[in-house]
């Protein structure tokens, strides 16, 4: 398992390299690729800047990680998290999770995007023509992490 | 009773402060409505209604949890990550 914020960004190629490094009971890895965007809220953005709380977002990354564990057998699970100013098109975060077949690795990953939206302590703020701004929390993502407590 | 404050993103800009130290023996909702009562901001951000969240030695808590001695407690906005 490797959990990492940084401000460096990351390689996609390299993470999954290194998961299957060495090992031949992968059947399966599923990863997601989040990237800064150039427009949201209909306001273009200019570059974003994110901010966490140390020690806690680390903490709370684990503990997402341990309930995916939990949930499914999971192989191997990589989240990198990025802070600090990014622009339009840079990748922000990285997860990927590796399983012996196709089925947990996908629900795996998905279920910790999910809950890294809601749980993790990052925040963005966007620079747009308006100014800088800090981004709303959505319903939206709420709804999305509380599917996986309905089955 | 001392606690360790911290305060991130919109709240640590609109506070005016990242991190204080407080005297204070209560809940979490009893800690807000301490801050609520400095008034200006404070009552403002921390309004019934305005979505915020309050964590306890670096774990999310409902607003009647206990706060022990010497809790580094923080208070922020809903996250907006990933």
């Amino acid at each position: 398992m490797k959990i990492v914020v940084q401000t460096e960004s990351f390689d996609l190629g390299a993470e999954v390299d290194a998961m299957r490094a060495g090992r031949s009971d992968i059947g399966a890895i599923a990863s997601f690729v989040g990237l800064a965007r150039d427009m949201n809220e209909g306001s273009g953005v200019a570059a974003m800047t994110l901010e966490h709380y140390p020690g806690m977002t680390e903490k709370a990354l684990a503990k997402l990680v341990d309930e995916a564990n939990a949930r499914w057998t999971l192989l191997d699970v990589t989240v990198i998290h990025r802070v600090g100013r990014l622009l339009p098109g840079d990748p922000i975060v990285l997860v990927a999770v590796a399983g012996r077949h196709r089925g947990e690795a996908f629900a795996a990953c998905e279920f910790i995007m999910d809950y890294l939206k809601t749980q993790a302590p990052f925040w963005k703020k966007e620079d747009t023509p308006e100014g800088e701004r800090w981004v709303e929390a959505r319903a939206s993502d709420d709804a999305a992490a509380a599917r996986w407590n309905a089955s | 009773m001392s606690l360790r404050v911290l305060y991130f993103a919109r709240l640590r800009e609109r506070f005016g402060v990242a991190e204080e130290n407080l005297d204070f023996a209560g809940t979490a909702a009893g800690l807000v409505a301490e801050l609520q009562a400095r008034g200006g901001v404070w009552a403002e951000e921390l309004a019934a209604g305005r979505a915020y969240r309050v964590a306890v030695n670096q774990e999310i808590v409902a607003l009647d949890a206990v706060l022990p001695d010497g809790a580094e407690v923080a208070i922020f906005p809903p996250v907006t990550g990933g």
